[in-house]
This record gives C-alpha cells, sequence and structure tokens, in this order.
C-alpha cells in the first residue's frame, strides 16, 4: 500500500490509494446523520411559510394551532423580532440598514419566507398544527429580476431605501487606450448565469436546546460553517458566543448550501426557550429546501466589450455585472468580490473594467454554492473567450493556446494582485484533447455536418481557488473586522499512547478523516489504521478558530497545515521526552513501529519506549519528570495562519486566495434534431490540483462535481414566474441528475505542486463549474453557423429549441467590429 | 397526541426481526422505520419517491419507504440497509462500494445498496445500461455515479 521513501526507508502514505476511515459506519447505515439523534422531551418544528414572494403580514393568528392536543408552542416572526437584534450584515451603508430576521415580522420577501413556526410533540402534529395558523397577507408588487429590481420601482427593505446592496468598480491596466489598439472588438449585449443549487441530499436538520439548567444553548446541527454560524448568532440572540455549543457529525452534501442555516438554527433556538428549554428538532422538507434554504448566485453581464490584437490575443475587457443574491444578502455582499479571485480567468489580459452591482429580489436568499461566484465569473470568461474565437475564426483550442497564462509565468500575479501558485493550461489542454480523441472528433464532427448532425466540441479551462483571504470582505466593507484565514487542530497521544487527531472541520463526503490521518502517518512514522481523527465541528473540542468549516477549497492547504503542524509539535515533545527516558540524544531517536506496536527507539539499538510509555509518563506517571520537562504535554494544539496580508481597499488590489487548482474539461455533445435536446457524446475532465494526497478521493470530488455542473448546465435551475412564485419546488421539477443522465467522464490529471502549500497540495472540490462553461462552449460550436451565439449558462431542449427558433430574426446578440489599425 | 383507536395494530418483519406495533393510519413505511424501530441506515431525501434514499425491500421488492404506508406493509417482510451484513461482515455489494470509493457523504448509499441488492438478485450480469436503468430512481449528488457504477460492475463480478 505504502510508498518506500528512499531517502530514509520510511513508508509514505500520502499519495497513496488509502481506503476510506469514513466507510465503515456510512456502508452499514451507521452513519451518524442529525435526523438519527433523539433527545429526551424532544419536540419538533414546523415551519408556517408564505406562499407571496413580497407581501405585507397583516395577521397572524395562531390560536387555533395553539388549541390542538399536542403543540407546545407557536413563535411568530414580530416575536422573533422582539427577542432578537437583527442578523449582522457584512456589507455596508445601505447594508447595514436592512434589518434580517429569521422569519418575517411584517412583512415577506419571497416565496417559503418563514412566517411563524408550530412546536408540537410529533412532526406530524406540527404539521397538522401549521397548518391551523392563519396568516392575512397584503399582496405587493414582487420583482424577480434584477435588472428590474435595479430600477427601484418596488423596495424589499426600505430602510435601506434601494434593491441595491453593493455596487463597485475593479478596473486595472489603460482600458481605454486597448480598445483604440485593438485589431478588433467584439460587442456582446448580454450574457446570464442562472440560478441552481447543489442541492445536498440530506436537507437541513437542526436540534437546538436552550438549557435552562445550566443556561446554555446547544445544538446538533449539520451546518457546514458553524465558526461563521456561532458568529451570526450569539449577537442575535443577545447572548455570549461561548454559551453556545455546536456539534456536527456526519454531514449529507452541503456545497456551501448548508453555511446559511443558522437563520433556522435561531428559530429552533428560541422555540426551545419558549418549551422550557426542551429540545427542538426541525428537519427540512425538500419543498422547503428548493424555496427557502439557499440558491447559487445568478448574474447577468451587460454590455461587454472584448479588445483583441491581430492575432485573436485578448486585450481588454469592459463589462457591467449585475448579480442577484435574492431578499437578503446574508453571506453577501462577499460574492460581489469573490469572483475577483479569479479576475482574468486562466487569460493572460491585463486591461479590464467591470463595473460590479449586487441587487435584492423577491427570490430566495442565494449562498456560497459549490464554485460560489467565481464560476459565474469563469464562465463569463469562457463564454468571452469562446464566442470571440468563433467570431474571428480562430479554432477554440488555438484561441485558449494564444491567449492562456504560460507555465513559465508562474507564480503569476493577475492585475488585481492574486498570485496564481502553479498551473499549466496548455498541458491539461494536451492531455484532454489526447484523452478525447481531438482530432477523430473533429473528423467525424465534420462528416456529421455534412448530413446536417449538430455536433458540437467544446472546451472549458477553470480555476478553484481556494485558502480566502477574509481581507478582500475589507474591499466591499473598510469596516468589516475580518482578514487572513486561520485554522486549528489537536495531535496527542492519549493516556493510552493512542494516537488522536482532532480537526476543526466538517467534513461532507470529502475524507478528511482519511488524508489527515495519511500527513500524521508520515510524520509519526506508523500505519494511518492506528491514528483516530475527530472530525466534525465541536466548540468544545477548541481547535476551532472563526473560519473554521468546511467550505471553499480549502482543507488540503488549511486543515492540513493546521493537522500537519500539530502532528510535528507532537513529535518535537515526543522526541524530547524519549530523549530524557531512553538518555540518548534527540538525534540519535527514530520513529516506527516495533515489536509492542509504535516506538520511539535509538537508532540501530534494542533500547526503544513504546509510544504508550511516553503517554504515561505525561498523563499519570508525572513525578518521574524533571521540572525543566513540565512543558511537555504530548498534547498539542496548533492554529495555521495563511500568509496573507490586507488588501489595498481603494485599489481593490492585493493576494484574495492562497491556490489555484485548475481543471480542464473537453465535451462533445450533439444536439437532437426532433426533441433539441442537447446529449453527450463524450466528455473528458482534467484535473490540477497539485500534489495529490489520495488519488481515488480525488478523482471522485471531480466526478461529482462534474455532475453537478452537467446538471446545472442541461437540467438543473431555480426558475420563477413573472410574481415570484417557485416553478422548481420539487426534485420532480428541479430533477436533479440522475445516473441515466451522467455520462462516463474519462478522468486525466496532471500535477503542479503548489509553493504556497507545505506539501504542494492545492484545494480541490469546488471544480470550477468547468462543465457549464465546456457545454456552453460545445453548444456553441454546434450551433454557430445557425447563427445562434450561447448566452445563457443554461441549456436545456425546451431553451435549444427557443434559440433555433428566433435564430436569425432580430439583432445579433454579439458583433466583431474589425479596426483598422495598421498591423 | 391521536387517539388510542385511531392506531392500527400491524406486524412485519425486518431484517429477520418480528415486530407488532400500533401506528397512526398515515405513518410511512420509512418514519415506522427509523422512528419505531430506531433504523436509521434508511435515510429521507426528497419526500416525493425522487431521490430513493429510502429505497428498501418490501417483500423482495424495492420500494420508496417515503411513499408507502406502514399499514401497508402490515403482514410482510423488509430488509433495509442494516440487513445487509452477516455476523458482522459486510455484504459483498457493501465491500464493492467501500473498495471502489462508490459513495462520499454516504447519505444516499442505503438506498443504491438495496437498488444493487435487487438488481444483482435479478441480473447476475448486468450490462452497464442496466446498472444506468436499476439505480436511475437513487440520485446521488457526490460521487457523479462514476465510481457507483464502478463498484456496482465489481459486485456483480463477485457475486
Amino acid at each position: 500500500m505504502a510508498d518506500q521513501d528512499k531517502s530514509n526507508g520510511q513508508k509514505r502514505w500520502v499519495g497513496q490509494r488509502v481506503p476510506r476511515k469514513e466507510e465503515g459506519r456510512l456502508l452499514r447505515g451507521q452513519g451518524k446523520f442529525i435526523d438519527d439523534i433523539k433527545l429526551r422531551e424532544m419536540l419538533y418544528l414546523a415551519f408556517v411559510r408564505s406562499p407571496y414572494a413580497h407581501a405585507r403580514v397583516v395577521n397572524v393568528n395562531t390560536s387555533a394551532a395553539e388549541a390542538l392536543p399536542g403543540v407546545a408552542a407557536v413563535l411568530t416572526g414580530r416575536e422573533v423580532e422582539s427577542l432578537t437584534s437583527p442578523f449582522i450584515e457584512i456589507g455596508p451603508d445601505q447594508c447595514q440598514k436592512i434589518a434580517d430576521y429569521p422569519m418575517a415580522g411584517s412583512k415577506a420577501r419571497f416565496q417559503g419566507e418563514p412566517v411563524a413556526a408550530v412546536v408540537a410533540e410529533s412532526p406530524r402534529l406540527a404539521e397538522d398544527a401549521a397548518e391551523l395558523v392563519q396568516v392575512d397577507y397584503d399582496p405587493l408588487p414582487a420583482v424577480t429580476d434584477a435588472e428590474q429590481a435595479e430600477k427601484n420601482e418596488s423596495i424589499l427593505h426600505e430602510n435601506a431605501g434601494t434593491n441595491v446592496v453593493w455596487r463597485g468598480v475593479f478596473e486595472y491596466g489603460d482600458v481605454e487606450k486597448a480598445f483604440r489598439e485593438a485589431a478588433s472588438v467584439v460587442e456582446i449585449d448580454r450574457l446570464h448565469f442562472h440560478r441552481f443549487s447543489s442541492t445536498p441530499l440530506e436537507p437541513n436538520v437542526i436540534i437546538a436546546q436552550w438549557d435552562n439548567k445550566d443556561g446554555r444553548l446547544y445544538y446538533w446541527c449539520n451546518n457546514s460553517f458553524p465558526s461563521f454560524a456561532i458568529q451570526f448568532l450569539a449577537p442575535h440572540l443577545r447572548i455570549h458566543i461561548d454559551q453556545i455549543r455546536v456539534q456536527t457529525f456526519d454531514i449529507g452534501g452541503s456545497f456551501g448550501i448548508k453555511i446559511t442555516n443558522y437563520t433556522q438554527m435561531a428559530v429552533c433556538a428560541l422555540a426551545s426557550r419558549k418549551c422550557g428549554g426542551r429540545p427542538v428538532k426541525w428537519v427540512e422538507t425538500r419543498t422547503e429546501h428548493m424555496l427557502s434554504s439557499a440558491h447559487g448566485n445568478e448574474r447577468t453581464f451587460l454590455n461587454t466589450r472584448v479588445a483583441l490584437d491581430k492575432n485573436g490575443v485578448i486585450t481588454a475587457i469592459d463589462s457591467r455585472h449585475i448579480d442577484d443574491c435574492g431578499a437578503y444578502p446574508r453571506y453577501e455582499p462577499l460574492g460581489c468580490v469573490i469572483w475577483s479571485q479569479v479576475f482574468p480567468g486562466v487569460y493572460r489580459f491585463r486591461n479590464a473594467k467591470i463595473d460590479f452591482t449586487q441587487v435584492v429580489t423577491n427570490k430566495c436568499p442565494v449562498g456560497p454554492n459549490r464554485g460560489y461566484s467565481r464560476m459565474q465569473h469563469l464562465w463569463f470568461l469562457e463564454r468571452i473567450c469562446d464566442i470571440c474565437a468563433h467570431e474571428l475564426k480562430i479554432p477554440a483550442d488555438e484561441m485558449r493556446l494564444r491567449n492562456y497564462i504560460r507555465p513559465e509565468e508562474m507564480p503569476y500575479t493577475t492585475p488585481n494582485g492574486c498570485v496564481y501558485d502553479s498551473g499549466n493550461y496548455p498541458k491539461m489542454l494536451e492531455v484532454g484533447k489526447k484523452l478525447i480523441g481531438w482530432d477523430e472528433w473533429k473528423r467525424k464532427q465534420a462528416e456529421a455536418r455534412k448530413d446536417g448532425r449538430l455536433i458540437g466540441i467544446g472546451i472549458g479551462t477553470t480555476l478553484d481557488s481556494g485558502t480566502n483571504n477574509f481581507g478582500q470582505s475589507q474591499i466591499i466593507n473598510p469596516y468589516a473586522p475580518f482578514s487572513g484565514n486561520s485554522q486549528g487542530a489537536n495531535v496527542k497521544l492519549d493516556i493510552y499512547g493512542e494516537i488522536v487527531v482532532a480537526v476543526g472541520s466538517c467534513p461532507q463526503g470529502q475524507g478528511h478523516e482519511t488524508t489527515a490521518a495519511q500527513i500524521v502517518a508520515d510524520l509519526l512514522n506508523v500505519t494511518p489504521d492506528l491514528i483516530t481523527v475527530r472530525t466534525g465541528f465541536d466548540t468544545e473540542r477548541n481547535v476551532h478558530t472563526g473560519f473554521s468549516g468546511t467550505y471553499a477549497s480549502q482543507f488540503a492547504v488549511s486543515g492540513l497545515s493546521a493537522v500537519h503542524g500539530a502532528a510535528q509539535k507532537l513529535k518535537k515533545e515526543m522526541l524530547r521526552l524519549a530523549a530524557f527516558t531512553l538518555n540518548a540524544k534527540e538525534d540519535e531517536l527514530e520513529l516506527g513501529i516495533g515489536a509492542q506496536g509504535p516506538e520511539v527507539r535509538v537508532r540501530g539499538t534494542e533500547r526503544s519506549i513504546p509510544y504508550g510509555g511516553l503517554a504515561n509518563i505525561v498523563n499519570v506517571n508525572s513525578a518521574v519528570m524533571p521540572e525543566e520537562l513540565h512543558e511537555i504535554t504530548l498534547n498539542c494544539r496548533y492554529i495555521w495562519r495563511a500568509p496573507f496580508k490586507v488588501p489595498d481597499k481603494a485599489k481593490k488590489y492585493g493576494n484574495l486566495t492562497l491556490t489555484y487548482a485548475s481543471q480542464l474539461h473537453i465535451a462533445v455533445l450533439e444536439v437532437d434534431r426532433d426533441t433539441y435536446v442537447p446529449r453527450i457524446l463524450d466528455y473528458v475532465a482534467v484535473d490540477d490540483c497539485g500534489t495529490v494526497i489520495n488519488p481515488p478521493i480525488v478523482e471522485g470530488q471531480v466526478y461529482g462535481a462534474t455532475a453537478h455542473g452537467i446538471g446545472a448546465a442541461l437540467m438543473e435551475g431555480c426558475f420563477y414566474d413573472e410574481v415570484g412564485n417557485m416553478l422548481t419546488s420539487t426534485f420532480s421539477d428541479y430533477t436533479p441528475i440522475t445516473s441515466v443522465n451522467m455520462p462516463n467522464v474519462k478522468f486525466g490529471d496532471i500535477q503542479t505542486p503548489s509553493p504556497h502549500s507545505f506539501n504542494g497540495a492545492k484545494g480541490m472540490g469546488e471544480g470550477g463549474a468547468a462543465p457549464i462553461h465546456t457545454l456552453s462552449a460545445a453548444l456553441q460550436d454546434a450551433l454557430f453557423d445557425k447563427g445562434i451565439i450561447i448566452d445563457d449558462s443554461f441549456n436545456n431542449g425546451d431553451r435549444v429549441y427557443h434559440l433555433m427558433q428566433q435564430a436569425g430574426k432580430g439583432k445579433k446578440p454579439a458583433r466583431v467590429k474589425p479596426r483598422a489599425v495598421p498591423a | 397526541m391521536p387517539e388510542q383507536e385511531q392506531m392500527v395494530a400491524i406486524r412485519v418483519k425486518v431484517n429477520g426481526k418480528e415486530h407488532k406495533l400500533q401506528v397512526e393510519p398515515r405513518l410511512l413505511l420509512v418514519e415506522l422505520l427509523r422512528e419505531n424501530l430506531d433504523l436509521t441506515g434508511t435515510h429521507i431525501g426528497c419526500d416525493t419517491s425522487y431521490c430513493g434514499a429510502c429505497t428498501v425491500l418490501l417483500n423482495g421488492k424495492a420500494v420508496k419507504s417515503c411513499t408507502v404506508l406502514a399499514v401497508h406493509a402490515d403482514g410482510g417482510e423488509v430488509l433495509t440497509v442494516e440487513g445487509l451484513a452477516k455476523n458482522g461482515e459486510l455484504h459483498p455489494i457493501q465491500k464493492a462500494f467501500g473498495d471502489a470509493y462508490g459513495l462520499q457523504c454516504g447519505y444516499c448509499t442505503p438506498g443504491l445498496l438495496i437498488s444493487t441488492y435487487q438488481l444483482l438478485q435479478r441480473n447476475a450480469n448486468p450490462s452497464e445500461k442496466d446498472i444506468r436503468k436499476a439505480i436511475a430512481g437513487n440520485t446521488c449528488r457526490c460521487t457523479g455515479y462514476q465510481n457507483v457504477f464502478k463498484a456496482i460492475k465489481a459486485a456483480a463480478k463477485g457475486a
């Protein structure tokens, strides 16, 4: 299983196909998910939700519900407002005037927003009682379109006085000069990235107990960024942050969506307090999840101009972007800067001006959905590159080679000061083309075209930026109290010498138990099965920082750096103690597995002490320790801090992320000429996340991200009608991708180790939504000759049908304007 | 609480064990398994029988237990994920899923294992198309199905 490290004969576990430690319990149906937990005296909560997208809540009559036997309490939005302070707003100015509560008091702002909550002895009774709550509404005009919202004709948050959450211009280089000198300019009127959700299979589930015995608030929940949640909850509930204990266990997927379930965590806490401290469980239904948990950001790109030189190299981009964050900003307006982690994508242009606006609309609030905020921008850049290639008649692969940042330019500083640590995009293209059989497909495509078949081949190159510099929040709000990034871990020898690792992450299938064990096994020269890894968040483990959780493609860097740091500290202490007990010098010692198990021994001798012997001395036999060794604990906590600086707020300049994993996908698809449904004929995913710690774990996450992207591109969307009714609130309407829609994916990888992490690894998992870019490009290739520009990220059969019907009627959505410039 | 006379007496055999229970007529089979019998391996994902996280065998046939009433299982026999391993040893299908990294968060896995069990009972040598069809009613949000396909092929070979 493990390689021999030639330098010291030690086995190495990093880079190996180590079986997942999580598997045993999950395969047996013995995973511990929150809905599996039953507590004594537990009550169940059901929400009453607004059927309107925008309405005044005139009256809430709870008497019939309260009269139902078995109902413990009913909580209304107005009551919540009287008991709590509004949630913190991250944004400046007008955002600070938004009063965000977990339930609607006087006004509901999206369909599905809770207006009341009923607590009862069984989940079914709670649902019965929720139906007895009578709410009188006075409907208001709903705004479901971002461009419409910007006009402020109907305002969601009157206190703010505007629907605009944030606006800023990101400008670098000399844009006007580049346009003056351009050989050609391509104009694209409007591009649109649709709303979807990576929707985890396990819905949000929360148990809260406001225990009146010790005055503490206990949570058993599946929030995926609990240290962020408690920072929001404590001031909201007006309690000390240490009063809150949060524990997570197995989580059935999150993809970022569960970051914002702190709003429901607040309601469950208040309900528990109202019921005398009885625990209250809330299990979200799928429809509730689709209506009101979180969606991904929707973005519109207007009046885009692209300057190109005579070789088709992009020299400047000028565009206006409007992001739709739904009814409340919540984690936003962070998305207004997070996209700029990948400002130029994989391309070399140095001049760009992006005028960025975010607005609220009467739709479900957004949350950080897999690929958060960067995928929208990367899709925009890939559309630009691809549309320009077609307009200028440059082959798609050639266009990319001319525009890619080159491997010899790494580490590469982007126009806005981000540092791409490593990468080799041309090499990935080469690997991808080989895997798909590029030339053969080109030949087949040309032949099929003669028969009128609509086959397209598309490339998507994308980035997965990981380990955020939270200082980018200050580009949004100069007074935001966040910067840098840190993660904590603890590695100890327990009393009998067991190696126990605790981390502040809360994995949802990413295999943190396994990869953390691989890192520690290498350092302490033992096998991973001898290491216990405690994942799942627990405030009481004291290994979390304010950034702990599982989000934003970072565990391999931030989490494992903390684990590595703690294990190094432990190893140092073990050697120091062993040197004393074995009467040897530290450099004469080695760690390894002896006849009795793990031990520290004097190299080339029989003299050794087992790990359990060292643990015994420190924990229960300390009188044998001389005073100068009293500082040894064999219980080592380490906080890793990313080497970031606060960005220049005025210039919007600075390094915003530590690592840049990259992905290159190639798709071949055919549009069915009868049904217009695009069908994938062949698919390749090439990944580069630097040094790989566990290859099948990485490969598995690449497949998962690929499925989310293909689903989003062809099947999955959160759609609303013009009055704000959600049209995709069940799985039968939303149609998550299934085994019969998912093509076989040919996986390829290259490894360009990161100089920014201790072991060359880069954060991965989000995957940059490469399939969305790739499938848009493939469709473009299939339909360009029909005069069609793919201007939306969502393209099911229905949409392709409409595109083909409209083709050639009206103004062309993209145009190329050659400039008379001397060569 | 519902009145006693509203409750219905049922007998059901789950993973080989007989149970006599009083249930509300509206109780779902998945609720019976999870709440009354504490067999929490069977999960609820969508409430509308799309996702299949709740798949169990009822009288030898795979059903979505979120859309079957508990009273419908009266006199019947149910197999859940907890019934697959024998004497602590993983069933070959479970082993194949583990070996192929055919799961990530593990929430959909119990349903997938049961659907695979049914497939291999009916067809010991399934084609890839058979496999895709057999689990079309089991949504997985983590794996993109690639390693699930590999796991099922390996399980079929080993069976």
